[in-house]
């Protein structure tokens, strides 16, 4: 696709407004916040208890501070205050050439490290031009796939530790062990893998990936149903999460959910289905969409996503392309001027990347979409009326990580 | 052999014998005081490292394994701990109260140890209306809870005590009326009546389908008594950090933390006396040579050792399921665990006038 | 009467799925010795053997003869995103007479690393490379800034 040039009379950059003019606004806008919900309700009545889960608290998944105004034990009203991890990377990654900014963002969203990565890798690409060698794209969409199965195993066990079963916890971790020393012997690393480079991976598997990965899916399809045993089927968890947190499918598509929170409401996201990348068209694998739009659809949707990422790893893990696993680029890249927008399907949603470039060797500009931020601002509408029990039970289905959210 | 029965019997004629009945009785309240006070303390370590070492096991790992021979003496290093930690009262607390609480949950149980039976002939006080004793004191302990959360000036504290107050109340009913079959087909309060009458085997095998579903409720409702999960949201440790003991450090969240233990081996004392047969052995009624072999075995070790189990059952549903939110848990209740048991009273009435059990 | 039958049914169901939970977990408590996935660490230090790719810090293997491979050109403190890597040049005499650029201090700042590799990929001559060691704790913020050369060392012959 040919880069996009926003013309001449457009919106001024951020960077050339007037600083003054910039404060108003900021300001203006601060004393107007409001959730986007039914503004008829309002909710701040005499006698509501207004307490504060966060920021730190053992259900939040980060440092996300809510506060909730309740009424008995009825929630009324939730405000996400966001902030507290905010490491100011999009600005950090100004000054960082196109090779360098790419290790920022696996501590954005640590769970699907090698998905950002890649987001990053593909956007410069882009910009490039650079073609991607066979062997380097089935590569990548391995460590995807292992990566995205990593990340719903850890969502599984703190989904099942916030809902009260604390057993399941340990079980997923010592699955997540296997993924992680499988990672560690090729990449270098167990969480911030900086594997993806613009033109392919950075050096070549190692030659015990293939037998250990397939040893890892043996066992995993076993584990897979004990999953499903000990949580799934429960009687406790599902009257938990059934009719808990629903969302229709237009109120999904407005507040632009995306990833396996919006598919639990049937909405059709799957970028790896709509604007396929790397060698996703010519692997099989279905799309998961459930229609029932509560805690327990979100769920279901995770647990067989899972399911179909063993069915996308036993299909190519033994057919890597012989071949090189990087193309060869120049020393020092320059994206021409323009603007490029790359996505990609992490564990949580649709990931983005925005490059604005003037042609030199940093970027001007770069701003990362991140799934997180547009889940959690659906929290407030799903969460009016439920009670604080089912608030964690929703926050935990919408697999939020909060670094993610906050950048 | 040596049992329990000939030592307290020892000792209390020799008493009766050297003072005078007052002094001596004065004397054997003393004794009891004492070794009440050690027994709580004993079991609060043994539960606590049992609890550990099971969930441990159950979740793909080893517990404590370095403080003594097998991690036997975490639990001291523990309470150690707790001894030296600084009991921070916060600021508008109401004094009175806040430091009651403990001491009001801590009483009753250790009241509550005195109807039980610990082996063949040793008990504290035989009185003819055991089970309701129990029943009706371990009611009390709702008032220390509710005082705990109320003087913490913590709204969490006050949504857990409230939760929690809503929720002992409600399953005590389904307890009493379990319990209520036993004593309907053993026909007294007292509790030795009621051991004495499962010579010829343990109720949970005489009566046969109506006490097993009995056993079950009693199982469940007991589990929702104490506290534990899967009912557990008076300190549901990811929603309210810890509930109405939140404000809580140092000793007195020690005293919190060890009733909670007794009351579980307190109840589950209760059920192994009510349905496996307090002391008694197991016998099958014709094999005379296998009775006469579990004879040698020691009452208490009976004792301990049911009760044992049934703790462990109780810790085995910790570890498995997730927690019932605050309605589901009073649907449970009033919808389902108590139509079950009345219904199974009328049942086990009948079955006790008609003769139909064992 | 459906009201019946569903109640009965509902709490057959609840029973079944309870206690098919509790086969799992009765079957892990029953076979801990088998199950448990751990490591005595600190016991077993001695032999850990990490992956050869484990990035655990930058260090500059010198051979026997205190010789290593590093020429000075810079390309890692060109590639490192946060100025972990300091090199301090100065000029040689070769036997001919002529300057050549050699290294002189090869400053490596272990407090800010963010262990990405770069430096690694970057360099032309292979002359730094990742170790295992992963234990980094030191009570004094000085001992994080490292010299990777060792004194009295130079480059190897034939290395351009």
């Amino acid at each position: 696709m040919s880069p996009m040039i926003i013309p001449e009379m457009g919106y001024k950059r951020k960077k050339e407004l007037d600083c003054k003019v910039g404060y108003k606004i900021k300001n203006e806008l601060y004393r107007e916040t409001q959730i986007i919900s039914d503004p008829s309700k309002s909710p701040d009545i005499e006698g509501d208890l207004v307490i504060n889960i966060g920021p730190q608290h053992p259900a939040t998944h980060g440092v996300l501070h809510l506060v909730i105004t309740l009424n008995g034990e009825t929630v009324k009203k939730v405000e996400p205050h966001l902030g507290y991890i905010h490491r100011s990377i999009e600005k950090m990654c100004e000054s960082l050439s196109y090779r360098q900014f790419i290790y920022v963002t696996s501590r954005m969203d640590y769970l699907s490290a090698h998905m950002n990565n890649h987001g990053c890798s593909m956007c410069v690409e882009k910009g490039l031009q650079i073609e991607v060698p066979p062997r380097a794209q089935v590569i990548r969409v391995l460590m995807d796939e292992l990566t995205r199965l990593a990340s719903h195993q850890l969502w599984w066990g703190a989904m099942a530790m916030d809902v009260g079963a604390l057993t399941p916890f340990f079980l997923a971790f010592r699955e997540r062990e296997m993924i992680n020393d499988i990672m560690e012997e090729t990449c270098g690393a167990r969480l911030t893998m900086n594997y993806m480079v613009p033109g392919g991976v950075m050096t070549d598997i190692h030659p015990n990936f293939q037998r250990k990965v397939k040893e890892f899916i043996v066992h995993f399809k076993n584990k897979i149903d004990e999953y499903d045993e000990l949580v799934t089927g429960n009687i406790i968890f599902q009257n938990r999460t059934k009719g808990v947190g629903y969302i229709s499918r237009e109120d999904a598509i407005s507040y632009g959910m995306t990833g396996g929170s919006a598919r639990g409401s049937g909405v059709s996201c799957d970028i790896r289905k709509l604007y396929p990348y790397e060698v996703y068209d010519k692997v099989q694998f279905n799309e998961i969409i459930e229609m029932g739009g509560d805690s327990f659809a979100r769920y279901m949707v995770r647990m067989k996503e899972m399911r179909e990422s063993i069915s996308i790893i036993d299909q190519l893990i033994d057919n890597i392309p012989e071949g090189e696993f990087q193309a060869k680029t120049k020393a020092v890249l320059k994206l021409p001027k323009g603007e490029f927008y790359s996505r990609i399907e992490t564990a949580r949603g649709e990931f983005g990347v925005y490059i604005v470039s003037e042609g030199g060797t940093t970027p001007y500009r770069i701003k990362f979409r991140s799934p997180g931020f547009s889940n959690l601002s659906a929290l407030d509408h799903m969460a009016r009326g439920s009670k604080i029990g089912d608030m964690v039970a929703m926050m935990a289905t919408l697999d939020l990580v909060i670094p993610d959210i906050d950048r | 052999m040596w049992s329990l029965e000939n030592i307290s019997h020892t000792v209390d004629s020799w008493l009766y014998n050297r003072f005078d009945p007052t002094i001596a009785m004065l004397i054997e309240f003393a004794i009891i005081a004492v070794a009440v006070i050690g027994l709580f303390a004993m079991l609060g370590l043994v539960l606590i490292m049992m609890e550990r070492k099971v969930s441990a096991w159950m979740q793909v790992r080893l517990g404590p394994n370095r403080v003594g021979p097998g991690g036997m003496f975490q639990t001291v290093a523990d309470t150690l701990k707790l001894i030296v930690k600084e009991g921070m009262t916060p600021n508008n607390v109401d004094r009175f109260l806040f430091n009651l609480a403990p001491f009001i949950v801590m009483i009753v149980s250790m009241v509550v140890l005195a109807p039980l039976m610990f082996a063949k002939g040793f008990q504290i006080w035989d009185i003819n209306i055991g089970v309701l004793f129990i029943i009706a004191v371990s009611s009390v302990s709702v008032i220390g809870i509710l005082m705990a959360g109320w003087a913490s000036n913590n709204k969490y504290s006050l949504i857990g005590a409230m939760r929690s107050g809503a929720q002992i109340v409600s399953y005590e009913l389904s307890a009493g009326l379990s319990v209520l079959c036993i004593v309907v087909l053993a026909g007294s309060l007292r509790i030795s009546d009621i051991i004495n009458s499962q010579a010829d085997g343990w109720w949970i095998f005489k009566g046969h389908v109506p006490v097993i579903i009995a056993f079950i409720t009693f199982i469940i409702a007991v589990t929702a008594e104490t506290n534990r999960a899967p009912f557990d949201l008076a300190e549901a440790e990811s929603e309210l950090t810890a509930g109405f003991h939140t404000e809580y450090s140092g000793m007195k969240f020690a005293l919190f933390f060890l009733s909670e233990y007794v009351n579980v081996f307190i109840v589950c004392a209760l059920g192994a006396t009510l349905f496996l047969g307090g002391w008694m052995p197991l016998h099958f009624g014709s094999l005379t040579g296998f009775n006469h072999a579990m004879d040698y075995i020691p009452s208490f070790i009976w004792f301990f050792g049911k009760t044992f189990f049934l703790i462990f059952i109780i810790m085995w549903f910790r570890w498995t399921f997730p927690r019932l939110r605050i309605d589901q848990l009073l649907n449970l209740e009033w919808k389902y665990l108590l139509p079950i048991s009345m219904v199974n009273l009328l049942i086990v009435t009948i079955m006790a006038i008609l003769k139909w059990h064992f | 009467m459906a009201f019946l039958k569903n109640y009965i049914k509902d709490i057959f169901g609840a029973v079944r799925s309870s206690l098919k939970g509790m086969r799992l977990t009765g079957y892990y408590a029953l076979h801990h010795r088998k199950e448990p996935l751990h490591e005595n660490v600190p016991d077993n230090r001695d032999e850990l053997n990490f992956p050869e790719r484990f990035r655990g810090e930058v260090v500059m293997p010198h051979d026997e003869n205190n010789e290593h491979a590093c020429t000075g050109c810079t390309a890692c403190e060109l590639a490192c995103p946060n100025a972990t890597i300091k090199i301090i040049t100065k000029f040689d005499i070769s036997p001919e007479g002529k300057k050549k650029k050699a290294l002189d201090t090869f400053v490596y700042h272990l407090e800010l690393c963010t262990m990405c590799n770069l430096c690694i990929v970057a360099c032309p001559t292979d002359a730094i490379k990742m170790a295992q060691t992963f234990e980094h704790s030191v009570f004094d913020r000085n001992k994080l800034t490292k010299v990777l050369n060792k004194p009295g060392s130079k480059i190897r012959e034939g290395i351009e």
